[in-house]
């Protein structure tokens, strides 16, 4: 028996909303995404007329579904923003090419225009190279952090004034999650912020309008507007801490489907005693980029893999940011423990 | 290698650390005995200087936070597991000891029988209490043993926090300690056999009213989750309705380390965010004059297992809601199958998720006189955390729920349908008052209680005291908000 629209009563649901269980037509749930996403945007103030927003694009669904609606947001509730899209090209064969070749087709469909950074021009390593050298695990720290400041220079190159990213109620759920299993404290406090602290310069905010739409609705919406993404998993991921987090929420949301929202509702509520150690925001000595040590965390990982030490960014080494900044040589024991373990 | 805190010391890769286990090896204490187990990682320890270990641990932690006072009555919450018998054989232990460092609390125990909730018989019921009465009776504290049913006899009270006694000159831990040690030596024997006299063994029988009454409640639940939730709340309400009543100051319950991690996780996946530092702390003040503690949190459950065998501390198992079910039940059952199974390859995550837990406070409203219990939810009694700003989770629930559906009318429905004369009475209008008492419920709820009961069925299945109360917050606030204009200061 054909189940009615519970919102407009008129036309028949095609769909069941993971979010609230609601049945709804194409347009109503269209329309409901669509106003979700315009009410967090309204609600937290992350634009203001005139700015110049970059788009985090990697052809995959989330930023595929940011991108356009992004533009019909804009254009409906005249945001007055200049939107275009910026690309980081990590150098994963078979994976990263052909992503962006979505997101160039994605330039052609939505008429923005586009920048691609990579990883070969800014560090000079491709993350190819990289896991060549690391191994299968922990590649995927040097592939985060050197894509977060991969991003903040484009974005300064093309001179614009916020960055937006298309992470989803899931991922946010996941990090909070990450998080607490790994006791960053620090990090927990902050990651449920909807945009980043735009203190300093050097810094450009970055947002996420999608934080409270789920990844289910993301394909719905994608699926039914047939919009064109690139959905394959990454080939370095399956070994990464987050699959742990990301399991475990698949199943919480099979058990109870609000769950998602649930905890991102207590990563908000939650908070930290005071006296707790915190990180104080610098810049890094070498390059100028933000940091809470001496050096930040992507000079680290370069130093280590430009010297054969891949092992260097993982975990703490404070004492040696000394050494290297000095360009002393390290010691044999040292150097042992932070090669490649060999198998 | 997966914490973010860990510091390589010496960059020391674990690899090389580890000892390889083989049966000669030397306790890592005393250097001397043979070691019969291993605790964390790789740390040996032989029988006596283990039993030191564990003893020690839990005067320690006492000690360390200065929150029972001497001669305090302090109820122990005994579920019959290894854990909390374990706490009762450490308490006998403390309180037997001759050394000056004698524990000096006044303890009695309680055991809820949960047998009406989880679905068991009455003779397994009755068998599980024989057994339990056996341990209670050789440690010669005063007992309760309470069935869950009592729940729906109990006074809206409870619901309200206490204020802590201010009559009581609150003096400083080191004041009070010097204050008894004075003063204990002026004991007498009498004395002595007066506090035998007064052992209070309680045993209540349930009524097959409430016994329905309890059924009905239960299956008007449709989740495992808001089970789990339901009894854990009711069972609350209950110790601290028993506490009270017999002065009691202080509740210790049996939680182990790992089943505390346990906890926040799932807490964290439930809503429970503002609540997390009570819910798993050391102490928890929510309820003003009842403070519950937990002794246990540093144990892990394998040390508290092993101690079990090994120094044969008596437990009785009983079966529980989540008993044999599978993985996916509910969410409480889910992370406990997460946790352990991340233990077995990280052999960290416990431990670093007590420490995360560590770090973090509940946010108190300001206490005074004047607060109204309404800013308290009604059921966890932990503070609202629904009053965010627009930009939140919590909003973002709201707005989906509101554009996924027709507008209701409310007001002209309601009017409609008196317009047609149908003698409404009262109070009892038409068939659509059920859902706005459901929804009046929701704004004195906290965000997690508001899911429970969501998955709840008929709301009028909810005990008399919970109803009652939820009620006269009601009309106060609709009070509140005729005469809010008028009102001077801010009652917050």
């Amino acid at each position: 028996m054909p189940v009615q629209c519970s919102n407009c009563v008129q036309r028949r649901a095609v769909l069941k909303r993971p979010k609230t269980g609601h049945s709804l037509c194409k347009d109503c749930f269209f329309w409901a995404f669509e106003e979700e996403i315009h009410q967090t945007i309204v609600s937290a103030g992350l634009f203001n007329r005139g700015e110049t927003v970059a788009i985090g694009a990697s052809g995959g669904k989330d930023s595929t579904v940011l991108a356009h609606v992004m533009k019909v947001l804009n254009e409906r509730y005249d945001y007055g923003l200049n939107l275009l899209l910026l690309s980081v090209d990590e150098g994963i064969t078979g994976y990263r090419d052909d992503s962006l070749e979505t997101v160039k087709r994605n330039q052609q469909q939505y008429e923005l225009p586009l920048k691609i950074v990579s990883y070969e021009e800014l560090y000079g390593w491709t993350m190819d190279a990289i896991v060549k050298q690391v191994g299968l695990k922990n590649n995927c720290t040097f592939c985060g952090v050197f894509r977060r400041q991969a991003l903040d220079r484009g974005a300064m190159m093309l001179k614009v004034d916020k960055i937006c990213t298309g992470h989803n109620a899931d991922d946010v759920a996941e990090t909070v999650l990450m998080n607490v299993l790994r006791g960053d404290i620090a990090r927990l406090r902050r990651c449920t912020a909807i945009s980043t602290a735009s203190e300093g310069e050097g810094a450009i905010p970055r947002c996420k309008p999608l934080k409270y739409a789920y990844e289910k609705e993301i394909v719905l919406y994608a699926y039914f507007k047939k919009l064109d993404y690139f959905s394959t998993e990454c080939i370095y991921s399956p070994n990464a801490y987050r699959g742990h987090a990301r399991a475990f929420l698949k199943d919480l949301e099979s058990i109870r489907p609000s769950s998602i929202i649930d905890v991102i509702h207590s990563g908000e509520t939650l908070s930290v005693k005071d006296g707790v150690k915190m990180p104080v925001q610098g810049t890094c000595s070498r390059c100028g980029y933000i940091s809470s040590q001496a050096l930040c965390k992507s000079c680290v990982l370069l130093e280590g893999l430009n010297r054969g030490l891949p092992k260097l960014g993982i975990g703490k080494h404070h004492r040696l940011h000394g050494k290297i900044l000095a360009q002393e040589p390290l010691t044999e024991q040292e150097e042992k423990k932070l090669k490649a373990v060999d198998f | 290698m997966c914490q973010v805190e860990e510091d390589y010391n010496g960059l020391e890769c674990k690899q090389e650390k580890i000892p390889v286990p083989t049966l000669n090896r030397k306790c890592m204490k005393c250097k001397e005995g043979t070691a019969v187990l291993i605790i964390r990682v790789s740390d040996a320890f032989c029988r006596s200087c283990f039993k030191e270990y564990f003893i020690h641990k839990f005067r320690a932690m006492l000690g360390k936070n200065r929150v029972i006072f001497p001669q305090e009555k302090v109820l122990l919450a005994v579920s019959g597991g290894a854990a909390s018998c374990s706490m009762l054989a450490q308490v006998q232990e403390g309180l037997s000891r001759d050394a000056p460092k004698k524990l000096r609390f006044m303890p009695g125990i309680i055991y809820i029988d949960d047998g009406g909730a989880c679905g068991r018989s009455s003779e397994e019921r009755q068998r599980s209490v024989d057994q339990l009465k056996s341990i209670f009776t050789e440690t010669g504290f005063p007992y309760f043993i309470v069935p869950l049913e009592q729940v729906f006899s109990l006074p809206t009270s409870v619901l309200v926090p206490g204020t802590s006694d201010p009559d009581s000159s609150n003096p400083s831990y080191k004041q009070a300690v010097d204050q008894y040690i004075k003063e204990k030596q002026k004991l007498t024997e009498e004395e002595a056999a007066s506090a035998v006299a007064q052992l209070r063994i309680e045993e209540s029988v349930c009524s097959p009213e409430h016994k329905l009454a309890l059924e009905r409640l239960f299956s008007s639940l449709n989740t495992l989750t808001a089970k789990e939730d339901m009894l854990q709340i009711l069972r609350q309400h209950l110790i601290l309705h028993i506490a009270r009543e017999n002065g009691y100051s202080k509740v210790m319950m049996g939680d182990s380390c790992s089943r505390l991690a346990v906890k926040l996780l799932s807490n964290i996946a439930l809503g429970r965010g503002a609540a997390l530092a009570s819910d798993t702390g050391f102490s928890d003040p929510r309820y003003g004059d009842v403070v519950i503690v937990r002794p246990m949190r540093d144990y892990s459950s394998k040390e508290i297992a092993a101690y079990s065998r090994m120094f044969h501390v008596p437990s009785v198992f009983i079966s529980g809601l989540d008993t044999k079910t599978h993985d996916k039940a509910s969410i409480q059952r889910l992370t406990e199958s997460f946790v352990t199974n991340l233990q077995a390859d990280f052999p960290s995550t416990v431990s670093t998720i007590y420490r995360t837990s560590e770090k973090l406070h509940t946010v108190m409203p300001s206490q005074g006189q004047t607060t109204e219990p309404a800013s308290k939810c009604l059921l966890c009694l932990c503070a609202l955390d629904t009053n965010v700003d627009k930009a939140s989770a919590f909003h973002a629930t709201l707005v989906s729920e509101q554009l996924s559906q027709i507008k209701l009318q409310d007001t002209s429905h309601d009017a409609r349908c008196c317009a047609e004369g149908q003698g409404c009475g009262t109070g009892g209008c038409c068939s659509s008052n059920r859902s706005p008492e459901h929804q009046d419920l929701k704004t004195l709820l906290c965000y997690s209680c508001r899911l429970t009961i969501k998955d709840m069925g008929a709301v009028d299945a909810l005990p008399p005291y919970i109803i009652t109360e939820a009620e006269k917050r009601q009309k106060r606030s609709r009070m509140r908000m005729e005469i809010s204009e008028y009102l001077l200061e801010d009652e917050d």
